[in-house]
């Protein structure tokens, strides 16, 4: 079995990599050019936090593999990411949702390895939660703009949490590799985070006018390697060049 | 003997501090890596030069070419091997970049950082506490968008002398 840290910072890596490659799909899609750049520059934000993630990783690990070898030569079945992140982009109301959903959850959720004693990883943690506290606000703010505006962005935006509800338990799912770290005390893992993620989130989509579905939290799996038809596909786009050309550079 | 006043090989730790001025943020050109904040130090032994550098935003491009940069540049100066090594811990601040480096982003027309502490997680539909405007130092401004040419700006437009702005936003 790997070293629990390592399977950690895959988890939390590979959530980075996967969202910031479904969010840089916007690139020259934006619905306007300030969005087009804003995504752009989310994506930049969390593909920088995998590349020191699963850089660290792999030097935990010792067999030589770095960010681009984990991200490029895995498959996805190796992946480790919340299967919430892989899903397609959908429309605007959905990416914007999913990086909400996501980004209060990581706006607590990191605060556990900058508690911890792994000082590579705590600056890391840090720095990505400096950054995320942007995403949080910006995602935030189009939330309510959305769930707040016309019958057609309030329609979309409902729609898009009906939709995510499901995929968000997998955030808060606990297992031996969360107490591994916990234990070695890289990690200080909260079990609060649940309730309070819900606080935050609920706050906010009230002011956003939105209602909260009743559905069960239940997809799950992402963390041990069980990913929807989804993933695959976008690994096949992003690994192409790298496999095709193994060791190449420009 | 080299003389690092006319240019030689530097001997201590601050004269290779000293010489790191000549590197600028590929970036924001007005400022440079010492002013940035991100030079955490430098040991010199001999013709060889450790220099521990903190990266800024996880995904900066121009890490990597800051990093190449100061390389040339110690090569440069007669260093026979630079080392360039990276610290991840504790976080680069914007609260690090220097008074004169603030100054210096401010002239150049972007509005430097203010502390890093606390930000506000939404300010849609509250009184935002504005940027002033780098041009004409007004406060009636407002955000356009909350990222910019590069993650690290922020776009601003100033209604006082109407010219759009950047922001470097606190971190």
């Amino acid at each position: 079995m790997p070293a629990p840290l390592f399977e950690y910072l895959l988890r939390i890596g590979d959530d980075r990599l996967v969202l910031g490659h479904r969010n840089s799909e916007w690139c020259g899609h934006g619905p306007i050019l300030e969005e087009d750049i804003a995504l752009a520059n989310i994506s930049l934000d969390l593909i920088g936090q995998a590349q020191l993630l699963l850089n660290l990783a792999g030097q935990l690990e010792g067999q030589g593999r770095d960010a681009d070898t984990l991200a490029y030569w895995r498959d996805d079945v190796q992946f480790r990411n919340l299967q919430m992140a892989e899903l397609p982009k959908g429309d605007f109301a959905f990416t914007m949702m999913r990086q909400f959903l996501f980004s209060a959850w990581a706006n607590l959720q990191l605060e556990g390895p900058i508690q911890g004693n792994h000082e590579d990883l705590k600056g890391i943690a840090a720095k990505a939660h400096k950054e995320n506290r942007y995403h949080l606000r910006h995602a935030s703010e189009w939330v309510i703009r959305m769930g707040d505006g016309t019958e057609e962005s309030h329609r979309r935006a409902q729609a898009a949490l009906d939709e995510l509800w499901p995929w968000t338990g997998e955030m808060f799912q606990q297992d031996d590799v969360d107490r591994a770290v916990a234990e070695q005390g890289a990690v200080v893992v909260a079990a609060d985070l649940e309730p309070r993620w819900r606080a935050a989130v609920t706050d906010l989509l009230g002011r956003a006018r939105l209602t909260i579905p009743t559905a069960p939290m239940r997809m799950t799996g992402g963390r041990k390697g069980r990913h929807t038809e989804y993933l695959g596909r976008m690994l096949a786009e992003m690994q192409i060049v790298a496999r095709s050309h193994p060791g190449a550079t420009w | 003997m080299v003389d690092a006043a006319v240019g030689g090989r530097p001997q201590t730790a601050a004269e290779v501090i000293d010489a790191l001025r000549s590197v600028k943020d590929p970036e924001v050109p007005v400022i440079d890596v010492v002013e940035l904040g991100i030079v955490r130090g430098a040991t010199v032994e001999g013709g060889r030069v450790t220099v521990s550098v903190t990266p800024t935003y996880s995904g900066c491009p121009a890490t990597q070419v800051i990093e190449r940069e100061i390389r040339r540049a110690l090569v440069a100066r007669g260093f026979e091997e630079v080392v360039v090594n990276t610290v991840l811990f504790p976080a680069w601040t914007t609260d690090w970049i220097a008074p004169e480096g603030r100054e210096k982003l401010r002239v150049y027309g972007i509005a430097p950082p203010g502390p890093a502490a606390e930000l506000e997680l939404v300010q849609l539909g509250r009184p935002a506490k504005a940027v002033p405007c780098p041009w004409c130092g007004s406060s009636n401004t407002t955000r356009e968008s909350e990222f910019g040419s590069t993650a690290c700006k922020s776009i601003h437009s100033c209604h006082s002398c109407h010219q759009p702005f950047e922001h470097f936003k606190p971190l």
